[in-house]
This record gives structure tokens, sequence and C-alpha cells, in this order.
């Protein structure tokens, strides 16, 4: 029998930057963000993204820290010990073995943002797989107003992955596929996603193509994020981060939506979290050293 | 005088049919894609019940989600005012009316002529509805029909985290890897959704006599988590407690023919 | 800084916001007793400040958590936001 396939399910990866000699450096440093669905690793050297990985995350957080931890180092040539500070943030952060400390993952995203985007970025939006955040913060990345929605699956990865399922489209396919449509459809009215759900089969049913319906999700997903960062006021500029950001279908009908465009980086905006936890670490690394 | 209440729910059509104050037929029909066609179908097989024809019918109202599309119906009440009107005729003592259907879960606290004076509503999220144990039978991979008996046969209460029906599936699909008995998720679940029901209606002030209508009346288990929770009032489940909007229509018919 | 803790759902926008700056030169820190569920709580944040923070536990559910204290008429002025001498805390609903 054929396995069923999981349309919702997305890659896994690790990078580390060749051009790095981690043991040249002085201050190695890392974050690992265990969320509700996936954990990230970053390591810096002296500041610098030197390597990270990206994982589903287990039943278990503690071996899923682990793994994450293990993957980013994979081929790196350094080992655990190697690593100076480590701070845990995300869902899972107070069961991170190996982290010295743990820091929210509000602070971790707007430190991790201010990295990515630059001291200009003001409002960051993440889009993790089970919650939505909106963040202020000040030019260093410190936060000055936060918002999250944990509650509810609607306007987080997990809706526009229940979308994928009923539809049978690839999680990595729904963005683009969203755009090929003749027309943009009005968006799919309930919030609550199972009755989005039902709704969405019953225009199925009336004849809408598969795409269609991802419009119409898409822009109720992009509305109800709108909503979110507005109750907290946007100001310029502006940022995405988390899974979703890799999701043109809602990203740029959000643009749309706040007449705005999100910075872009050339780092993985996925990694924005545990980017900004080895951020942190580094800056405790050496206040410790200092008081010694 | 024969009228005739109607009531498009988001799960269920019920039809009632009334002479002189006397229900003379009822009929409920899963709703569905077409609901006006289905709606024709369910009048007609009520029609049929009563032994009547649709033209000795003097008066339709219409209530629920699909009121606005009824067919037959001269006029419309909001699931508020049916509930209140069809409970207040049920039992004349009644004061609070606790009504959860499908979509939606009110708290209607009557007057003695069936008026409404105050309510609460959880609407527009599955978490606080039928359709938020429906979700949960299916992760558990049992009939709705069985999921009440099912938590009765349950002594324990495990606790649930997730609030959302979709984040709710994945919790409970992780209790199953984890080994916990589906009787005891099963109440879990009834405890959780009676919780958010009970504090939704205390925010009206809850007075005796209280009843328990709607479609998740029927599930036995959401029933005993409820008297469970709200312990200080005797809760009365009705029989054919999903009718009872239907038949609050109907009266509503009556009412407006000077009956 | 600004902490909202609550959430939206479909039925609507749910939360309780602390002034956090506010928090930090607090000193009788009146929330933590008033609350007659006790939600709230004084931690160090991220920033190493002592503020009031809302119990993880309760932050999914305070739609339903503040319910007695909000009657649908005849709404008395909230416990919370009687007892916080700075005036840090306020409420989305």
């Amino acid at each position: 029998m054929p396995q069923k396939k999981e349309f919702w399910r997305w890659k896994e990866y690790n990078w580390h930057d060749e051009d790095i000699d981690p043991h040249a450096g002085e201050i190695i440093s890392a974050g690992v963000d265990v969320g509700s669905v996936s954990s990230q690793v970053v390591i810096i050297v002296d500041g610098k993204l030197y390597a990270f990985s990206s994982m589903r995350t287990g039943s278990d957080s503690p071996d899923s820290a682990r793994n994450a931890m293990s993957w980013a180092l994979e081929n790196t040539g350094l080992e655990i010990d190697d690593i100076n500070f480590v701070v845990g943030t995300g869902y899972g952060r107070v069961n991170v073995p190996m982290a010295h400390k743990a820091i929210t993952e509000i602070a971790c995203h707007a430190r991790g943002a201010n990295f990515m985007y630059g001291p200009k970025v003001r409002t960051i939006l993440d889009m993790g797989g089970q919650d939505c955040k909106a963040i202020r913060c000040d030019h260093r990345g410190k936060v000055t107003n936060f918002l999250m929605n944990d509650k509810c699956a609607a306007g987080t990865g997990r809706g526009m992955e229940v979308f994928a399922d009923l539809l049978q489209v690839s999680i990595e396919d729904v963005g683009e596929l969203s755009f090929k449509v003749d027309h943009e459809p009005d968006p799919v009215s309930s919030t609550c996603v199972v009755f989005a759900k039902t709704e969405a089969a019953g225009l199925l049913r009336q004849g809408w193509n598969k795409n269609l319906v991802l419009a119409a999700y898409s822009s109720a997903m992009a509305h109800r994020v709108f909503t979110l960062i507005e109750r907290l006021g946007v100001e310029p500029e502006f940022a995405i981060t988390g899974g979703i950001a890799k999701n043109i279908g809602v990203v740029h009908r959000l643009e749309d939506e706040l007449g705005m465009k999100a910075l872009s980086s050339d780092i993985d905006s996925q990694i924005a979290g545990a980017l900004g936890a080895a951020l942190f670490a580094k800056a405790l690394y050496e206040k410790k050293m200092k008081k010694k | 005088m024969i009228t005739a209440g109607m009531d498009l729910g988001a799960k269920t059509i019920k039809i009632v049919i009334m002479k002189d104050g006397q229900v003379i037929a009822r009929v409920k029909k899963l709703s569905g894609f077409e609901q006006e066609i289905l709606a024709k179908e369910v009048m007609n097989e009520a029609l049929v019940q009563a032994g009547i024809e649709l033209d000795q019918v003097d008066k339709t109202v219409a209530t629920g989600v699909g009121r606005k599309t009824a067919p037959f119906a001269t006029d419309i009440i909001t699931e508020v005012g049916a509930a209140a009107r069809g409970a207040i005729a049920r039992n004349p003592n009644l004061r609070t009316v606790l009504d959860i259907g499908a979509e939606e879960g009110r708290a209607i606290i009557v007057t003695p002529e069936g008026r409404v004076k105050d309510f609460a509503i959880n609407e527009k999220c599955a978490a606080g509805s039928g359709t938020f144990v429906e979700a949960m039978a299916r992760a558990l991979e049992i009939t709705i029909e069985d999921f009440g008996p099912m938590s009765l046969t349950s002594d324990k209460a495990v606790p649930m985290n997730a609030q959302c029906a979709v984040f709710a599936e994945s919790e409970v699909v992780s209790l199953l890897h984890a080994r916990t008995p589906k009787n005891d998720i099963t109440r879990a679940v009834c405890d959780a959704i009676s919780s958010r029901i009970v504090s939704m209606a205390r925010r009206v002030s809850i007075e005796p006599e209280v009843i328990l209508i709607g479609g998740m009346a029927y599930n036995v288990g959401f029933v005993a988590s409820m008297k469970r929770t709200l312990t200080e009032m005797v809760i009365q489940v009705p029989d054919n407690p999903e009718f009872v909007g239907a038949e609050g229509a109907a009266w509503i018919a009556h009412d407006k023919l000077g009956g | 800084m600004i902490a909202n803790y609550g959430y939206m759902d479909g039925s609507g926008e749910y939360y309780i916001s602390i002034d956090t700056d506010k928090c930090i030169d607090c000193s009788h820190h009146g929330c933590v007793d008033a609350c007659p569920v006790g939600m709230f709580i004084i931690e160090p944040d991220d920033y190493d400040d002592d503020v009031a923070l809302i119990k993880q536990e309760f932050r999914k559910k305070v739609k339903y958590e503040c319910a007695p204290c909000k009657p649908v008429s005849n709404r008395p002025p909230l416990p919370c936001i009687k007892a916080c001498t700075p005036g840090a805390i306020g409420h989305s609903w």
C-alpha cells in the first residue's frame, strides 16, 4: 500500500559557512530555538553567522534540541564543548539541556531581526508554526511592545498546513499557486481554521479550483495577521520572520494591505529566534568574562 | 391554527409543524451545500408526517444561521430569540437557556414571557461548539454517537492544554501516542468544552431553572461534564433538545397570528 | 515595554496589556493579590527588570478566566486595574 503523502511536511536543512574557521574565533556562541513545530540552532563566531540547522520538533524537547544541535555542528569540525555559551528560546526553552540561560522568543526575535535587517527595523511580524507574534523594537533590538497569539491556529503555519492537506498541495508550493488565478477572490470569511475548512470544502463543491481556494485562504490569513499587527501599530521599517515569511502568497497580500514592503535579508527568516538567542549568548558570555 | 418553525443550523436543518400549540411533525436532516433545496425537502417530509398540505400552514418563521435564505418563511427570528421562546413554551419556569449547537454556544436569560433579558454568545470559534467534539472524535477515530457514552466510563481527569480545535487535535494524537486510554481523552474533551461554556454562561447571571438544548445536549458525556462544572444549579435536558429553536420559531409564528 | 498577553480567535480579541516600564518603579504590586484567580506574578523579564506578567497557564484562557469579573451588564471596575496604582494594566475587551 502506498504511504499516505503528507502535504504539510516541509524540508529540514542545515548550513555552515565554509569560509569561516571557527577555531580561529574568540567567542563561539549558540542559540537553540525549540518551537512547537520546528527547532533551530544557530552558531555564531565572534558575532558572525557561522552555522545553522532547522528540524521538525519531536515529541521530546531535550531530544529535539540535541538533534538540531548535532545537525548544526555536522561537518563543521566543532564539538558541543567548543561552544562558550548557549541560550535556549522558544516554546521549549526551559527544556534545552545544553543552555546556560533561557530567554523568551519575543526578545530573541527582536534581537535576531535587528541583526538580520539592521537597526532600522522597528516592527517584526513572526509567523511560526503554531503562533504569530507582532513585536515593536528600538534601534538596539530591544522590545518596546509585543503581542502574540498562540491560542488559535488562524494566522499560524498550522492553519496553512491544514489547507495544504485539504487541497493536497505541497506546503512549499502554496504561495506560488495562490497567484495562479484569473482573479483575486474574496477571502474565506471564517477566521476559525475548522470553520474555514468547512467553508473551503463548500467552495470546492461549487466548482472553485484549488488555486482559487488557496488564494482565498491566503488573503484571509494575510488579513488575520494584519489585524494582529495593526493592534500594535506598524512603524516602518517592517520585517517578517518565521516559516510563513517564505510563503509569498501570504506575504505579498499582507504587504498590499499594509501598503508597505517587508525588508529582505540574505539570512533565512526562519532562524531569527535562534540567531537572537545566539547574540544574547555572546553578550552574556562577555559579561561573564568581564566579571571574572 | 397551523404554524411551522424552521431552524436552518450550521450542521442540521430542523422543522417543526405545530397545530394550536401542539407539535404535529418534527423532522431533522443533515444540512448541506444547497441548504434551500434541502430545506424544501425537509418541509415536504414534515408536511407528510403532519398529514397536511403546504397551503394549510398559516405562517412559517425561520431561524438559524441560514434563516435569511429559508424558503416559505415570511418572518425570521434570531437563534437567541427562537431558543428563548421555544424553551419557555417547554417549561414556563425556565430562566436560563444554555443552547450549544454545532458552531455556536449561547447562554440566554429569559423572562417568564419568553423574551430575552440578557445573553452571552460563544461564536465563530470552534472551541466552544459541537464542532470541537466532532473534530476530536475524528482524531480518536470513534463515532460521535460513541463519544458521550465512552466518556462516562472514565473517572480520570486528564488535562488538555490546547484551546483551539486544530491544536487540540494534535494534542489528542499525542495523548494517544502516550497510550492514554480513549475514554479518558473523551472525558477530557467534554470537560474542556463544558468549562468554556460555563464560564461564558457565568457572564450572565444564571438563574434557576436551567435547561440545556441544542445538538450537544444529546452528548451524555458533555451533559455529565456540565453538571459537574455548574454544580450550583440543576440542569434539565429535555426530549428532542435540538428542536427547541424550531419550536420557538413556530411559536413566534403562532404569536404573530394572535394565537 | 508594553506586553500584551492573551489572544485573538474567531470570536474576538482578548488581551491584557501591561506597561512594564511602570512596573519597575512600583513597589506594592497590587495586581498580584487583586486578581481573584491569581493570574499575575512578578518576575524578572528578559532585560532583568522585575515586572508583572500573566502566568503562562492563563494566557490562552483570559476570555474565560476573566469572565467572572466581566458580567454582560452592570460591569464593575476590574479589580486588577483598580489595584494597579501606576496604571500599567489595560484590557482590550
